[in-house]
Protein backbone atom coordinates (compact mmCIF):
# COMPACT_ATOMS: atom_id res chain seq x y z
CA UNK A 1 0.00 0.00 0.00
CA UNK A 2 1.07 3.55 -0.67
CA UNK A 3 2.67 5.41 2.16
CA UNK A 4 -0.08 7.17 4.05
CA UNK A 5 -0.51 10.56 5.49
CA UNK A 6 -2.15 10.15 8.83
CA UNK A 7 -3.50 13.67 8.99
CA UNK A 8 -5.86 15.35 6.52
CA UNK A 9 -3.80 17.64 4.33
CA UNK A 10 -5.54 18.73 1.18
CA UNK A 11 -9.00 18.76 -0.37
CA UNK A 12 -9.95 17.29 -3.72
CA UNK A 13 -11.17 20.72 -4.80
CA UNK A 14 -7.64 21.97 -4.26
CA UNK A 15 -6.31 19.27 -6.57
CA UNK A 16 -8.80 20.40 -9.18
CA UNK A 17 -7.85 24.07 -8.77
CA UNK A 18 -4.12 23.30 -8.98
CA UNK A 19 -4.62 21.33 -12.21
CA UNK A 20 -6.84 23.99 -13.79
CA UNK A 21 -4.24 26.66 -13.01
CA UNK A 22 -1.61 24.67 -14.90
CA UNK A 23 -3.86 23.67 -17.80
CA UNK A 24 -5.39 27.10 -18.39
CA UNK A 25 -1.97 28.73 -18.59
CA UNK A 26 -1.09 26.54 -21.53
CA UNK A 27 -4.39 26.54 -23.40
CA UNK A 28 -6.21 29.79 -23.92
CA UNK A 29 -9.27 27.92 -25.20
CA UNK A 30 -9.98 26.95 -21.59
CA UNK A 31 -12.58 29.25 -20.04
CA UNK A 32 -13.47 28.94 -16.36
CA UNK A 33 -17.07 29.84 -15.55
CA UNK A 34 -18.01 30.78 -12.01
CA UNK A 35 -21.38 31.09 -10.30
CA UNK A 36 -20.09 33.28 -7.47
CA UNK A 37 -18.08 30.44 -5.96
CA UNK A 38 -14.64 30.82 -7.49
CA UNK A 39 -12.87 30.94 -4.10
CA UNK A 40 -14.65 27.72 -3.03
CA UNK A 41 -13.74 25.95 -6.26
CA UNK A 42 -10.13 27.07 -5.88
CA UNK A 43 -10.12 28.82 -9.24
CA UNK A 44 -9.68 32.36 -7.96
CA UNK A 45 -6.16 32.28 -9.36
CA UNK A 46 -7.71 32.16 -12.84
CA UNK A 47 -9.90 35.18 -12.04
CA UNK A 48 -6.85 37.11 -10.86
CA UNK A 49 -4.09 35.93 -13.17
CA UNK A 50 -5.90 34.86 -16.34
CA UNK A 51 -8.90 37.19 -16.29
CA UNK A 52 -9.45 36.77 -20.04
CA UNK A 53 -10.20 33.11 -19.39
CA UNK A 54 -12.56 33.71 -16.49
CA UNK A 55 -16.27 34.47 -16.79
CA UNK A 56 -18.31 35.35 -13.72
CA UNK A 57 -21.94 34.29 -14.24
CA UNK A 58 -23.32 35.31 -10.87
CA UNK A 59 -25.68 33.12 -8.86
CA UNK A 60 -27.35 31.81 -12.01
CA UNK A 61 -26.28 28.23 -12.66
CA UNK A 62 -28.82 27.38 -15.35
CA UNK A 63 -27.61 30.21 -17.55
CA UNK A 64 -24.01 29.31 -16.80
CA UNK A 65 -24.53 25.84 -18.26
CA UNK A 66 -26.19 27.22 -21.39
CA UNK A 67 -23.37 29.73 -21.81
CA UNK A 68 -20.84 26.92 -21.39
CA UNK A 69 -22.58 24.94 -24.14
CA UNK A 70 -22.52 27.98 -26.44
CA UNK A 71 -18.83 28.52 -25.76
CA UNK A 72 -18.10 24.85 -26.49
CA UNK A 73 -20.10 25.02 -29.72
CA UNK A 74 -17.75 27.88 -30.66
CA UNK A 75 -14.56 25.90 -30.02
CA UNK A 76 -13.81 26.94 -26.44
CA UNK A 77 -13.24 24.47 -23.61
CA UNK A 78 -15.46 25.74 -20.79
CA UNK A 79 -15.23 24.50 -17.21
CA UNK A 80 -18.43 25.36 -15.36
CA UNK A 81 -17.89 25.43 -11.61
CA UNK A 82 -20.22 25.58 -8.64
CA UNK A 83 -21.30 23.54 -5.66
CA UNK A 84 -22.38 20.11 -6.88
CA UNK A 85 -25.88 20.75 -5.53
CA UNK A 86 -26.50 23.85 -7.60
CA UNK A 87 -24.69 22.54 -10.65
CA UNK A 88 -26.09 19.04 -11.06
CA UNK A 89 -29.32 19.66 -9.20
CA UNK A 90 -30.56 23.06 -10.21
CA UNK A 91 -29.15 23.02 -13.73
CA UNK A 92 -29.78 19.34 -14.50
CA UNK A 93 -32.02 20.01 -17.46
CA UNK A 94 -29.52 22.40 -19.03
CA UNK A 95 -26.86 19.73 -18.52
CA UNK A 96 -29.11 17.16 -20.17
CA UNK A 97 -30.17 19.21 -23.17
CA UNK A 98 -27.52 21.85 -23.78
CA UNK A 99 -24.48 19.79 -22.80
CA UNK A 100 -25.25 16.08 -23.19
CA UNK A 101 -27.78 16.11 -26.05
CA UNK A 102 -25.61 18.54 -28.01
CA UNK A 103 -22.67 16.36 -26.88
CA UNK A 104 -20.40 19.34 -26.42
CA UNK A 105 -17.02 19.71 -24.80
CA UNK A 106 -18.14 21.12 -21.46
CA UNK A 107 -16.50 20.23 -18.16
CA UNK A 108 -18.57 20.45 -15.00
CA UNK A 109 -16.84 20.73 -11.66
CA UNK A 110 -19.09 20.38 -8.62
CA UNK A 111 -17.60 20.82 -5.21
CA UNK A 112 -19.03 20.32 -1.71
CA UNK A 113 -20.51 16.97 -2.65
CA UNK A 114 -21.70 14.60 0.04
CA UNK A 115 -21.84 14.61 3.81
CA UNK A 116 -18.20 15.70 3.64
CA UNK A 117 -19.53 19.24 3.29
CA UNK A 118 -20.24 19.10 7.01
CA UNK A 119 -21.55 22.04 8.99
CA UNK A 120 -23.48 23.74 6.17
CA UNK A 121 -26.08 21.01 6.46
CA UNK A 122 -28.39 19.12 4.15
CA UNK A 123 -29.13 21.89 1.64
CA UNK A 124 -25.48 21.94 0.62
CA UNK A 125 -24.65 18.24 0.98
CA UNK A 126 -25.82 16.82 -2.30
CA UNK A 127 -26.08 13.04 -2.09
CA UNK A 128 -27.78 12.52 -5.45
CA UNK A 129 -25.40 14.07 -7.99
CA UNK A 130 -23.86 10.81 -9.19
CA UNK A 131 -27.33 9.36 -9.73
CA UNK A 132 -28.35 12.47 -11.65
CA UNK A 133 -25.26 12.51 -13.86
CA UNK A 134 -24.98 8.74 -14.31
CA UNK A 135 -28.30 8.54 -16.13
CA UNK A 136 -27.22 11.02 -18.81
CA UNK A 137 -25.95 9.73 -22.18
CA UNK A 138 -22.51 11.00 -23.29
CA UNK A 139 -21.49 11.90 -19.73
CA UNK A 140 -18.20 10.84 -18.14
CA UNK A 141 -18.10 10.98 -14.32
CA UNK A 142 -14.99 11.33 -12.19
CA UNK A 143 -15.06 11.11 -8.41
CA UNK A 144 -11.50 11.40 -7.10
CA UNK A 145 -10.58 10.10 -3.64
CA UNK A 146 -7.86 12.60 -2.77
CA UNK A 147 -5.90 15.65 -3.87
CA UNK A 148 -3.58 13.70 -6.15
CA UNK A 149 -6.36 11.85 -7.88
CA UNK A 150 -8.34 15.07 -8.28
CA UNK A 151 -5.35 16.60 -10.05
CA UNK A 152 -5.08 13.60 -12.37
CA UNK A 153 -8.76 13.38 -13.27
CA UNK A 154 -8.81 17.09 -14.07
CA UNK A 155 -5.89 16.67 -16.46
CA UNK A 156 -7.60 13.65 -18.06
CA UNK A 157 -10.97 15.42 -18.24
CA UNK A 158 -9.47 18.06 -20.50
CA UNK A 159 -8.28 15.37 -22.92
CA UNK A 160 -11.81 14.02 -23.33
CA UNK A 161 -13.82 15.70 -26.08
CA UNK A 162 -17.27 15.67 -24.53
CA UNK A 163 -19.21 16.24 -21.33
CA UNK A 164 -17.43 15.43 -18.07
CA UNK A 165 -18.57 15.81 -14.48
CA UNK A 166 -15.94 16.01 -11.73
CA UNK A 167 -17.24 15.42 -8.22
CA UNK A 168 -15.25 17.36 -5.62
CA UNK A 169 -15.35 17.78 -1.88
CA UNK A 170 -14.83 20.52 0.68
CA UNK A 171 -12.67 19.30 3.59
CA UNK A 172 -9.01 18.54 3.66
CA UNK A 173 -8.75 14.77 3.67
CA UNK A 174 -6.10 12.08 3.66
CA UNK A 175 -3.84 11.44 0.70
CA UNK A 176 -4.15 7.77 -0.22
CA UNK A 177 -2.86 7.72 -3.80
CA UNK A 178 0.61 8.62 -5.10
CA UNK A 179 1.53 11.91 -6.66
CA UNK A 180 2.06 10.83 -10.29
CA UNK A 181 2.22 7.18 -11.23
CA UNK A 182 -0.16 5.18 -13.38
CA UNK A 183 -3.67 6.47 -13.91
CA UNK A 184 -6.08 5.30 -16.58
CA UNK A 185 -9.52 6.75 -17.21
CA UNK A 186 -12.15 4.07 -16.72
CA UNK A 187 -9.79 1.70 -14.90
CA UNK A 188 -10.01 1.51 -11.13
CA UNK A 189 -6.82 2.37 -9.25
CA UNK A 190 -5.42 -0.22 -6.87
CA UNK A 191 -4.97 1.20 -3.40
CA UNK A 192 -4.14 -2.20 -1.95
CA UNK A 193 -3.90 -5.59 -3.63
CA UNK A 194 -5.74 -8.51 -2.10
CA UNK A 195 -8.17 -11.29 -3.00
CA UNK A 196 -10.97 -12.11 -0.62
CA UNK A 197 -12.91 -9.11 0.48
CA UNK A 198 -12.91 -6.44 -2.21
CA UNK A 199 -13.58 -2.84 -1.21
CA UNK A 200 -14.64 -0.57 -4.06
CA UNK A 201 -14.87 3.04 -2.99
CA UNK A 202 -15.15 6.48 -4.46
CA UNK A 203 -14.32 9.91 -3.11
CA UNK A 204 -12.42 10.80 0.07
CA UNK A 205 -14.64 8.52 2.18
CA UNK A 206 -12.53 5.72 0.71
CA UNK A 207 -9.83 6.82 3.16
CA UNK A 208 -12.01 5.42 5.95
CA UNK A 209 -11.74 1.99 4.33
CA UNK A 210 -7.97 2.38 4.16
CA UNK A 211 -7.86 3.27 7.85
CA UNK A 212 -10.14 0.35 8.61
CA UNK A 213 -7.85 -2.13 6.88
CA UNK A 214 -4.69 -0.64 8.36
CA UNK A 215 -6.24 -1.11 11.77
CA UNK A 216 -6.91 -4.82 11.25
CA UNK A 217 -4.68 -7.07 13.30
CA UNK A 218 -4.84 -9.99 10.90
CA UNK A 219 -5.79 -11.04 7.39
CA UNK A 220 -4.96 -7.66 5.87
CA UNK A 221 -3.60 -9.56 2.87
CA UNK A 222 -7.11 -10.88 2.13
CA UNK A 223 -8.47 -7.44 1.42
CA UNK A 224 -8.24 -5.53 -1.82
CA UNK A 225 -9.04 -1.82 -1.99
CA UNK A 226 -9.78 0.05 -5.20
CA UNK A 227 -10.54 3.67 -5.97
CA UNK A 228 -13.35 3.96 -8.48
CA UNK A 229 -12.33 7.39 -9.72
CA UNK A 230 -14.27 6.89 -12.95
CA UNK A 231 -17.89 6.06 -12.15
CA UNK A 232 -18.91 6.30 -15.77
CA UNK A 233 -17.75 4.49 -17.81
CA UNK A 234 -17.41 1.97 -14.99
CA UNK A 235 -14.56 -0.56 -14.99
CA UNK A 236 -16.98 -3.45 -15.47
CA UNK A 237 -14.39 -5.92 -16.64
CA UNK A 238 -12.26 -5.56 -13.54
CA UNK A 239 -15.26 -5.65 -11.23
CA UNK A 240 -16.39 -8.94 -12.78
CA UNK A 241 -12.87 -10.37 -12.54
CA UNK A 242 -12.50 -9.37 -8.88
CA UNK A 243 -15.98 -10.51 -7.92
CA UNK A 244 -15.51 -14.02 -9.25
CA UNK A 245 -14.36 -15.97 -6.24
CA UNK A 246 -14.44 -13.02 -3.86
CA UNK A 247 -15.79 -13.58 -0.35
CA UNK A 248 -17.62 -10.32 -0.64
CA UNK A 249 -17.73 -7.00 -2.44
CA UNK A 250 -18.13 -3.91 -0.26
CA UNK A 251 -18.84 -0.55 -1.86
CA UNK A 252 -18.39 2.73 -0.02
CA UNK A 253 -19.51 6.18 -1.12
CA UNK A 254 -20.59 9.48 0.38
CA UNK A 255 -23.80 9.43 -1.67
CA UNK A 256 -27.27 7.92 -1.64
CA UNK A 257 -27.33 4.14 -1.96
CA UNK A 258 -29.93 4.70 -4.65
CA UNK A 259 -28.26 5.44 -7.95
CA UNK A 260 -24.65 5.78 -6.88
CA UNK A 261 -21.54 3.60 -7.09
CA UNK A 262 -23.11 0.76 -5.11
CA UNK A 263 -26.06 0.69 -7.48
CA UNK A 264 -23.75 0.68 -10.46
CA UNK A 265 -21.71 -2.22 -9.06
CA UNK A 266 -24.90 -4.16 -8.23
CA UNK A 267 -25.98 -3.75 -11.84
CA UNK A 268 -22.67 -5.16 -13.08
CA UNK A 269 -22.87 -8.15 -10.77
CA UNK A 270 -26.50 -8.86 -11.63
CA UNK A 271 -25.95 -8.41 -15.37
CA UNK A 272 -23.11 -10.91 -15.25
CA UNK A 273 -24.84 -13.47 -13.03
CA UNK A 274 -22.32 -13.10 -10.22
CA UNK A 275 -23.71 -13.99 -6.85
CA UNK A 276 -20.89 -12.78 -4.60
CA UNK A 277 -22.24 -11.15 -1.45
CA UNK A 278 -22.51 -7.39 -1.93
CA UNK A 279 -22.62 -4.89 0.91
CA UNK A 280 -23.27 -1.30 -0.07
CA UNK A 281 -22.20 1.43 2.35
CA UNK A 282 -23.64 4.88 1.76
CA UNK A 283 -26.53 7.06 2.78
CA UNK A 284 -29.74 5.08 3.04
CA UNK A 285 -32.49 7.23 1.58
CA UNK A 286 -32.13 10.16 3.93
CA UNK A 287 -30.87 13.74 3.93
CA UNK A 288 -27.75 14.92 5.69
CA UNK A 289 -27.55 17.51 8.50
CA UNK A 290 -25.08 19.82 10.20
CA UNK A 291 -22.07 18.35 11.97
CA UNK A 292 -18.43 17.67 11.29
CA UNK A 293 -17.96 15.41 8.33
CA UNK A 294 -16.37 12.74 10.50
CA UNK A 295 -19.39 12.78 12.80
CA UNK A 296 -21.67 12.50 9.80
CA UNK A 297 -19.71 9.66 8.23
CA UNK A 298 -19.88 7.85 11.58
CA UNK A 299 -23.62 8.38 11.89
CA UNK A 300 -24.15 6.84 8.46
CA UNK A 301 -21.79 3.92 9.01
CA UNK A 302 -19.07 5.26 6.76
CA UNK A 303 -16.33 5.75 9.38
CA UNK A 304 -13.36 3.42 9.67
CA UNK A 305 -14.77 1.52 12.67
CA UNK A 306 -18.02 0.75 10.86
CA UNK A 307 -16.21 -0.24 7.70
CA UNK A 308 -13.87 -2.46 9.69
CA UNK A 309 -16.80 -4.20 11.34
CA UNK A 310 -18.35 -4.85 7.95
CA UNK A 311 -15.10 -6.26 6.58
CA UNK A 312 -14.71 -8.55 9.59
CA UNK A 313 -18.15 -10.05 8.98
CA UNK A 314 -16.87 -11.47 5.72
CA UNK A 315 -13.34 -12.42 6.78
CA UNK A 316 -14.47 -15.30 8.97
CA UNK B 1 -23.35 38.48 -47.04
CA UNK B 2 -26.77 37.19 -47.98
CA UNK B 3 -26.73 35.29 -51.28
CA UNK B 4 -30.44 35.86 -52.00
CA UNK B 5 -30.93 39.56 -51.32
CA UNK B 6 -34.66 39.34 -52.08
CA UNK B 7 -36.87 42.37 -52.58
CA UNK B 8 -39.71 43.04 -50.13
CA UNK B 9 -42.14 41.55 -52.61
CA UNK B 10 -40.06 38.39 -53.02
CA UNK B 11 -39.72 38.08 -49.24
CA UNK B 12 -43.47 38.22 -48.81
CA UNK B 13 -43.95 35.55 -51.47
CA UNK B 14 -41.28 33.42 -49.86
CA UNK B 15 -42.97 33.74 -46.45
CA UNK B 16 -46.21 32.48 -47.92
CA UNK B 17 -44.43 29.59 -49.62
CA UNK B 18 -42.86 28.68 -46.28
CA UNK B 19 -46.32 28.70 -44.68
CA UNK B 20 -47.61 26.27 -47.29
CA UNK B 21 -44.63 24.00 -46.71
CA UNK B 22 -45.19 24.12 -42.95
CA UNK B 23 -48.83 23.05 -43.33
CA UNK B 24 -47.87 20.17 -45.61
CA UNK B 25 -45.14 19.00 -43.23
CA UNK B 26 -47.39 19.06 -40.18
CA UNK B 27 -50.21 17.29 -42.00
CA UNK B 28 -47.72 14.73 -43.30
CA UNK B 29 -46.41 14.12 -39.80
CA UNK B 30 -49.85 14.07 -38.24
CA UNK B 31 -48.58 16.31 -35.45
CA UNK B 32 -46.66 19.53 -34.89
CA UNK B 33 -47.06 23.19 -34.03
CA UNK B 34 -48.63 25.27 -36.81
CA UNK B 35 -49.61 28.52 -35.03
CA UNK B 36 -46.16 29.87 -34.14
CA UNK B 37 -44.59 28.62 -37.36
CA UNK B 38 -47.12 30.45 -39.53
CA UNK B 39 -46.78 33.54 -37.36
CA UNK B 40 -42.99 33.71 -37.69
CA UNK B 41 -42.83 33.04 -41.44
CA UNK B 42 -42.26 36.70 -42.39
CA UNK B 43 -39.47 37.04 -39.82
CA UNK B 44 -37.73 33.87 -40.99
CA UNK B 45 -38.11 34.85 -44.64
CA UNK B 46 -36.51 38.24 -43.98
CA UNK B 47 -33.66 36.61 -42.08
CA UNK B 48 -32.74 33.83 -44.47
CA UNK B 49 -33.39 35.62 -47.74
CA UNK B 50 -32.14 39.11 -46.94
CA UNK B 51 -30.30 39.64 -43.67
CA UNK B 52 -28.29 36.58 -42.61
CA UNK B 53 -24.72 36.11 -43.65
CA UNK B 54 -24.91 32.50 -44.82
CA UNK B 55 -24.18 30.36 -47.82
CA UNK B 56 -26.00 27.11 -48.63
CA UNK B 57 -23.05 25.98 -50.79
CA UNK B 58 -20.69 26.46 -47.82
CA UNK B 59 -22.95 25.67 -44.87
CA UNK B 60 -20.24 25.52 -42.22
CA UNK B 61 -18.32 28.62 -43.21
CA UNK B 62 -16.58 30.10 -40.21
CA UNK B 63 -18.12 33.56 -40.35
CA UNK B 64 -21.71 32.42 -40.91
CA UNK B 65 -24.40 33.96 -38.77
CA UNK B 66 -25.73 31.42 -36.27
CA UNK B 67 -29.45 30.92 -35.74
CA UNK B 68 -30.67 29.46 -32.46
CA UNK B 69 -34.35 28.59 -32.56
CA UNK B 70 -35.11 28.73 -28.86
CA UNK B 71 -38.81 28.10 -29.40
CA UNK B 72 -37.86 24.85 -31.07
CA UNK B 73 -41.43 23.68 -31.61
CA UNK B 74 -41.76 25.97 -34.64
CA UNK B 75 -38.94 24.03 -36.34
CA UNK B 76 -40.91 23.01 -39.46
CA UNK B 77 -40.55 26.67 -40.43
CA UNK B 78 -36.78 26.50 -39.96
CA UNK B 79 -36.55 23.24 -41.93
CA UNK B 80 -38.70 24.73 -44.69
CA UNK B 81 -36.46 27.80 -44.90
CA UNK B 82 -33.27 25.72 -44.99
CA UNK B 83 -34.68 23.54 -47.78
CA UNK B 84 -35.95 26.53 -49.71
CA UNK B 85 -32.51 28.16 -49.42
CA UNK B 86 -31.01 25.01 -50.91
CA UNK B 87 -29.35 23.42 -47.89
CA UNK B 88 -31.06 20.11 -48.64
CA UNK B 89 -33.63 18.76 -51.13
CA UNK B 90 -37.21 19.80 -50.47
CA UNK B 91 -38.34 16.19 -50.91
CA UNK B 92 -36.63 15.40 -47.61
CA UNK B 93 -39.08 17.63 -45.75
CA UNK B 94 -41.52 14.71 -45.87
CA UNK B 95 -39.39 12.97 -43.26
CA UNK B 96 -40.40 15.49 -40.59
CA UNK B 97 -41.09 13.76 -37.25
CA UNK B 98 -40.49 10.30 -38.74
CA UNK B 99 -38.35 7.61 -37.12
CA UNK B 100 -34.66 7.91 -37.89
CA UNK B 101 -35.07 11.22 -39.71
CA UNK B 102 -32.84 14.26 -39.30
CA UNK B 103 -35.91 16.49 -39.13
CA UNK B 104 -36.81 15.71 -35.54
CA UNK B 105 -39.94 17.01 -33.83
CA UNK B 106 -37.74 19.57 -32.13
CA UNK B 107 -34.36 20.65 -33.56
CA UNK B 108 -31.66 18.09 -32.85
CA UNK B 109 -28.01 18.79 -33.50
CA UNK B 110 -27.31 15.12 -32.89
CA UNK B 111 -29.43 14.22 -35.92
CA UNK B 112 -28.92 17.23 -38.18
CA UNK B 113 -25.61 19.07 -38.30
CA UNK B 114 -27.10 22.28 -39.69
CA UNK B 115 -28.80 22.79 -36.33
CA UNK B 116 -26.47 25.06 -34.35
CA UNK B 117 -27.88 23.91 -31.00
CA UNK B 118 -30.66 21.53 -30.03
CA UNK B 119 -33.73 23.17 -28.61
CA UNK B 120 -37.26 22.40 -27.58
CA UNK B 121 -37.25 22.90 -23.86
CA UNK B 122 -38.17 26.56 -23.57
CA UNK B 123 -35.86 29.22 -22.21
CA UNK B 124 -32.59 27.47 -23.10
CA UNK B 125 -31.71 29.16 -26.37
CA UNK B 126 -30.74 32.57 -25.07
CA UNK B 127 -28.11 31.17 -22.72
CA UNK B 128 -26.52 29.09 -25.48
CA UNK B 129 -26.64 32.12 -27.79
CA UNK B 130 -24.93 34.17 -25.06
CA UNK B 131 -22.11 31.64 -24.93
CA UNK B 132 -21.69 31.79 -28.70
CA UNK B 133 -21.82 35.59 -28.70
CA UNK B 134 -19.26 35.73 -25.89
CA UNK B 135 -16.90 33.44 -27.82
CA UNK B 136 -17.32 35.58 -30.95
CA UNK B 137 -16.65 38.73 -28.95
CA UNK B 138 -13.55 37.25 -27.33
CA UNK B 139 -12.19 36.27 -30.73
CA UNK B 140 -13.21 39.59 -32.29
CA UNK B 141 -15.33 37.82 -34.86
CA UNK B 142 -18.05 39.70 -36.69
CA UNK B 143 -20.71 37.05 -37.23
CA UNK B 144 -24.00 37.45 -35.41
CA UNK B 145 -25.90 35.05 -33.17
CA UNK B 146 -29.61 35.30 -33.94
CA UNK B 147 -31.75 33.89 -31.16
CA UNK B 148 -35.42 33.46 -32.01
CA UNK B 149 -37.77 33.16 -29.06
CA UNK B 150 -41.46 33.11 -28.28
CA UNK B 151 -43.14 35.51 -25.90
CA UNK B 152 -44.45 32.76 -23.63
CA UNK B 153 -41.01 31.31 -23.07
CA UNK B 154 -40.21 34.50 -21.17
CA UNK B 155 -42.10 32.81 -18.33
CA UNK B 156 -38.99 30.64 -17.84
CA UNK B 157 -36.79 32.13 -15.14
CA UNK B 158 -33.44 31.11 -16.60
CA UNK B 159 -34.13 33.27 -19.64
CA UNK B 160 -33.83 36.32 -17.41
CA UNK B 161 -30.53 35.02 -16.05
CA UNK B 162 -29.36 35.07 -19.65
CA UNK B 163 -30.78 38.57 -20.18
CA UNK B 164 -28.68 39.81 -17.24
CA UNK B 165 -25.62 38.04 -18.56
CA UNK B 166 -25.93 39.49 -22.07
CA UNK B 167 -26.18 43.00 -20.67
CA UNK B 168 -23.26 42.58 -18.28
CA UNK B 169 -20.95 41.43 -21.04
CA UNK B 170 -22.40 43.86 -23.62
CA UNK B 171 -22.78 41.03 -26.12
CA UNK B 172 -22.82 43.04 -29.31
CA UNK B 173 -23.01 39.97 -31.59
CA UNK B 174 -26.23 38.86 -29.92
CA UNK B 175 -29.46 39.65 -31.79
CA UNK B 176 -32.79 38.46 -30.48
CA UNK B 177 -36.16 38.40 -32.19
CA UNK B 178 -39.19 37.64 -30.04
CA UNK B 179 -42.39 36.37 -31.59
CA UNK B 180 -45.00 38.27 -29.59
CA UNK B 181 -48.18 36.42 -30.52
CA UNK B 182 -49.88 36.26 -27.12
CA UNK B 183 -50.70 32.57 -27.33
CA UNK B 184 -49.27 29.50 -25.67
CA UNK B 185 -50.19 25.85 -25.30
CA UNK B 186 -53.11 26.14 -22.93
CA UNK B 187 -54.42 29.66 -23.49
CA UNK B 188 -53.64 33.28 -24.23
CA UNK B 189 -50.41 34.49 -22.67
CA UNK B 190 -52.14 37.30 -20.80
CA UNK B 191 -54.43 34.73 -19.20
CA UNK B 192 -51.88 32.00 -18.48
CA UNK B 193 -49.16 34.31 -17.13
CA UNK B 194 -49.11 37.91 -18.32
CA UNK B 195 -45.94 39.24 -19.98
CA UNK B 196 -46.90 42.83 -20.58
CA UNK B 197 -44.24 45.54 -20.58
CA UNK B 198 -41.78 43.22 -22.30
CA UNK B 199 -40.15 46.28 -23.87
CA UNK B 200 -39.67 47.94 -20.49
CA UNK B 201 -38.44 44.72 -18.95
CA UNK B 202 -35.69 44.37 -21.55
CA UNK B 203 -34.81 48.06 -21.31
CA UNK B 204 -34.52 47.76 -17.56
CA UNK B 205 -32.20 44.81 -18.04
CA UNK B 206 -29.95 47.07 -20.13
CA UNK B 207 -30.90 45.96 -23.63
CA UNK B 208 -31.57 47.97 -26.77
CA UNK B 209 -35.16 47.30 -27.83
CA UNK B 210 -37.15 47.84 -31.03
CA UNK B 211 -40.79 47.01 -31.64
CA UNK B 212 -42.23 46.09 -35.00
CA UNK B 213 -45.25 44.60 -36.73
CA UNK B 214 -44.00 41.09 -37.45
CA UNK B 215 -45.91 40.89 -40.73
CA UNK B 216 -44.78 44.20 -42.20
CA UNK B 217 -41.84 43.26 -44.43
CA UNK B 218 -40.53 46.81 -44.79
CA UNK B 219 -40.77 47.35 -41.04
CA UNK B 220 -39.04 44.04 -40.33
CA UNK B 221 -36.26 44.89 -42.76
CA UNK B 222 -35.67 48.23 -41.07
CA UNK B 223 -35.71 46.99 -37.49
CA UNK B 224 -33.77 43.79 -38.10
CA UNK B 225 -31.16 45.73 -40.07
CA UNK B 226 -30.98 48.18 -37.17
CA UNK B 227 -30.39 45.25 -34.81
CA UNK B 228 -27.78 43.84 -37.17
CA UNK B 229 -25.81 47.07 -37.17
CA UNK B 230 -26.00 47.82 -33.46
CA UNK B 231 -22.62 47.47 -31.79
CA UNK B 232 -23.14 48.57 -28.23
CA UNK B 233 -24.61 45.49 -26.53
CA UNK B 234 -27.46 43.05 -27.01
CA UNK B 235 -30.42 44.02 -29.19
CA UNK B 236 -33.92 42.61 -29.11
CA UNK B 237 -36.65 43.08 -31.72
CA UNK B 238 -40.11 42.51 -30.30
CA UNK B 239 -42.15 41.46 -33.33
CA UNK B 240 -45.89 41.54 -32.80
CA UNK B 241 -47.42 38.74 -34.81
CA UNK B 242 -50.69 36.94 -35.36
CA UNK B 243 -50.38 33.27 -34.58
CA UNK B 244 -51.56 31.06 -37.44
CA UNK B 245 -51.11 34.03 -39.81
CA UNK B 246 -52.62 33.48 -43.24
CA UNK B 247 -55.08 30.77 -42.26
CA UNK B 248 -58.35 32.38 -41.18
CA UNK B 249 -59.52 29.66 -38.85
CA UNK B 250 -56.15 29.44 -37.09
CA UNK B 251 -55.36 33.14 -36.67
CA UNK B 252 -55.07 34.27 -33.06
CA UNK B 253 -56.29 30.96 -31.67
CA UNK B 254 -54.15 29.29 -29.01
CA UNK B 255 -55.89 26.01 -29.77
CA UNK B 256 -53.63 25.74 -32.84
CA UNK B 257 -50.43 25.97 -30.82
CA UNK B 258 -49.74 22.26 -31.11
CA UNK B 259 -52.38 20.64 -33.24
CA UNK B 260 -52.16 19.26 -36.78
CA UNK B 261 -54.94 20.19 -39.19
CA UNK B 262 -57.09 17.44 -40.64
CA UNK B 263 -56.90 16.71 -44.37
CA UNK B 264 -59.93 18.91 -44.96
CA UNK B 265 -58.59 21.73 -42.79
CA UNK B 266 -55.24 21.60 -44.52
CA UNK B 267 -56.91 21.77 -47.94
CA UNK B 268 -58.67 24.95 -46.81
CA UNK B 269 -55.48 26.31 -45.28
CA UNK B 270 -53.45 25.73 -48.44
CA UNK B 271 -56.18 27.34 -50.50
CA UNK B 272 -56.04 30.46 -48.36
CA UNK B 273 -52.26 30.51 -48.56
CA UNK B 274 -52.10 30.16 -52.32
Amino acid sequence: MTEQNTQPVKATREGFGAAVAELAKNDRKIIVLSADLSPSLKVDNIRINLSGQFIECGVAEQNMIGVAAGLALSGKIPIATSFAEFLTGRAWEQIRLDVCYNNVNVKLAGSHAGLATGEDGATHQILEDVALMRSLPNMTIFSPCDFNEAYKVTVEAMKIKGPVYIRLTRPKTLIITPNGGPFVVGKMSVIKEGRGVIVLGTGPVLSEAVKAVNGLEEKQEEIGIYSVHTIKPLDKEKIVELAKGAKAIITIEDHQLIGGLGSAVAEVLADNGISAPLRRLGVDDSFGESGTYLELWKKHGLDSASVQATIKEFLI
Amino acid sequence: MNPFDYSAEQLEKEANALRRTVIKMIVGAGSGHPAGALGMADIVSVLYFKILNHNPTDPKKEDRDRVILSNGHVCPLLYAALASAGYFPKEELAGFRKLGNKLQGHPSRADFDLIEASSGSLGHGLSVACGMALAAQQEQQTHKIWCLMSDAEHQEGSLWEAAMFAAKYKLKNLKVIVDVNNIQLSGDVDQVMPLDLLKERYENFGWQVAEVDGHNIEGLLTKIEQANNFTNGPFVVLAKTISGKGVSFMEGKWQWHGKAPTAEESRKALEELS
